[in-house]
């Protein structure tokens, strides 16, 4: 089966042609080795980052930027965001302060983005 | 003597890169930023993809901006928050710069100046769309501030018009916190954001963007209830009959953004009609001498690994500036350009490594760059494929040029 499909892991954008014989990927149009890992995963099992903020108990700084630390199944992301809306911090966080360690069990940390800036 | 050898003006990526460079070249500088905090509009952008080409990382624009931040800090650049430029003179060469902050009005003078102060989205008075008035018309950005940084959400259900790269990330964003996005509508035949975002913005949450569209008309009263979409022609004017209503309560508006130069038009400043910024030469000195301009108030880029290049090129030059005599040639962007930065090369000054930024007027297939210095090739490179949206780099060697040469950039079918 041949798919086109726009790689998402640089501004370049590049078009990618894929072709899946047997679970054998076969990627063109890449301009890095890069391109040719997405698209294998795009095909065998699609994962995305995620970034969102999470409450804060300061109201002067009423939100926080965190993210993931890797990719995870596209189809966890909706889980995910029901999980980081729970969230309130208390503690002023700096930037790449772990908030949950082994996210949802995925693997990966949620992690502040940002400090909690209060002036 | 002056107050300060460097005045920047603004400390979003392209201040901070511009402070910090004249500063790591000994000078006196002052960072100015209306805002209490540095960062500018990187604060508000949690979204990653931010860094790569400057980091090799891909961060989110608050983690790019703290690692610039951070370095402020810990150098001896000063910074004044929450404080605002009214004025600007220039006497005797010296720049006179007034500052309005909680401690009153503070007049502080300087050998050069940088301007980074960004650039301002285009709202819904500038583009004619008729009917009430209603709550509920947010720009793209204004929508990222209430979500992002107040936590509040502005939509429930909306359309966004225009595919510029803010409104997709608005679309990911509103739909991960529960909003229906019905769709994009874009005015011109193709979408002006990048195209990875129409995948990962659109795409991967069946987003709908609609091109050769636009929204002709709003309906509510205190809260909007509904707009009319009507698909246009190819002189984008809206095609009768083909009116439908949508109902929504939210309209969102990503239709370009307009570089910020307030401050560099009451200093006579030429603009260039093309970029709306400063025409300026490869060390980014505008047509007032000592005058520096970077970043998105230069022209509107779609990488911060580029505005935070501009602020370095900009504010090292500035710490060099010492009023120079300049020598300039024109650089001249052909017809198939929507834009070439730099407008001006200064022979008298470094060239064999210019940075040209351009964009193409259309989208086009296999075509050769061509770069001359009176009429014969000096660069050529060929692009697989140019887009509008997407701003391309390339480093030309103009160290030859003299005072009356002629150097134009040309495209062709490769």
């Amino acid at each position: 089966m041949v798919k086109e499909i726009i790689c998402i892991v640089c501004p370049n954008g590049c078009s990618l042609r894929t072709e899946k014989n047997d679970g054998e990927v076969t990627v063109t149009g890449n301009k890095c080795p890069k391109g040719e890992e997405y698209a294998k995963s795009e095909l065998l099992c699609p994962q995305r980052t995620l970034t969102s903020t999470v409450a804060t108990a300061f109201s002067e700084h009423p939100v926080l930027p965190v993210r993931i630390t890797g990719a995870i199944p596209k189809g966890e992301i909706k889980i995910a965001m029901l999980e980081i809306n729970k969230i309130i911090v208390d503690t002023k966080l700096k930037c790449g302060d772990v908030i949950v360690k082994n996210f949802m069990n995925l693997g990966v940390d949620l992690v502040a983005t940002d400090d909690v800036d209060i002036y | 003597m002056t107050d300060f050898d460097v005045i920047v003006i603004g400390a979003g990526p392209a201040g901070l890169a511009a402070s910090l460079a004249a500063e790591k070249k000994g000078k006196r500088v002052l960072l100015v930023e209306r805002a209490a905090r540095m960062g500018g509009i990187l604060n508000q952008c949690i979204h990653d993809g931010f860094g790569l080409i400057r980091f090799g990382e891909k961060l989110s624009g608050c983690e790019y901006a703290n690692r610039y931040i951070n370095e402020v800090r810990a150098s001896k650049v000063e910074v004044s928050l929450l404080t605002f430029v009214t004025r600007i003179e220039k006497k005797d060469d010296i720049f006179h710069i007034t500052l309005v902050s909680r401690s009153g009005i503070r007049i502080v003078t300087s050998t050069a100046l940088v301007l980074s102060t960004g650039c301002r989205e285009r709202t819904a008075k500038q583009v004619s769309i008729q009917g009430t008035r209603p709550a509920g018309v947010f720009t793209a950005g204004s929508a990222q501030y209430y979500l992002n940084i107040l936590g509040e959400m502005p939509a429930k259900k909306c359309v966004i018009l225009g595919s510029g790269d803010i409104g997709l990330i608005m679309a990911r964003r509103l739909t991960l916190e529960g909003a229906e996005v019905i769709g994009v509508y874009e005015v011109k035949p193709t979408p002006s954001g990048l195209t990875r975002n129409i995948a990962q913005c659109l795409d991967d949450f069946d987003v709908p963007l609609h091109v050769s569209h636009t929204v002709t008309r709003l309906y509510g009263e205190s809260r909007l209830t509904a707009v009319e979409i009507a698909q246009v022609d190819e002189k984008m004017r809206p095609i009768a009959g083909t009116e439908q209503i949508v109902e929504c309560d939210t309209l969102i508006l990503s239709v370009g953004l307009i570089p910020e130069n307030e401050l560099a038009e009451t200093l006579d400043i030429e603009l260039d009609p093309k970029t709306k910024g400063p025409v300026c030469d490869q060390n980014y000195e505008t047509s007032q001498v000592g005058v520096f301009v970077c970043g998105n108030a230069l022209h509107v880029n779609d990488l911060v690994d580029y505005v935070s290049e501009s602020g370095d090129v900009a504010g090292s030059a500035a710490a060099d500036y010492c009023g120079r005599k300049r020598e300039l040639v024109d650089i001249i962007a052909g017809k198939d350009f929507a834009y070439a930065v730099p407008e001006k090369l200064d022979v008298n000054s470094e060239a064999s490594k210019t940075v040209v930024f351009f964009r193409s007027r259309d989208v086009r297939d296999k075509t050769e760059v061509d770069v001359l210095v009176n009429g014969e090739s000096v660069y050529k490179r060929k692009f697989m494929k140019l887009k509008p949206p997407e701003m391309e780099r390339i480093v030309v060697d103009f160290s030859r040029v003299k005072v009356g040469d002629r150097i134009s950039l040309e495209m062709w079918e490769a």
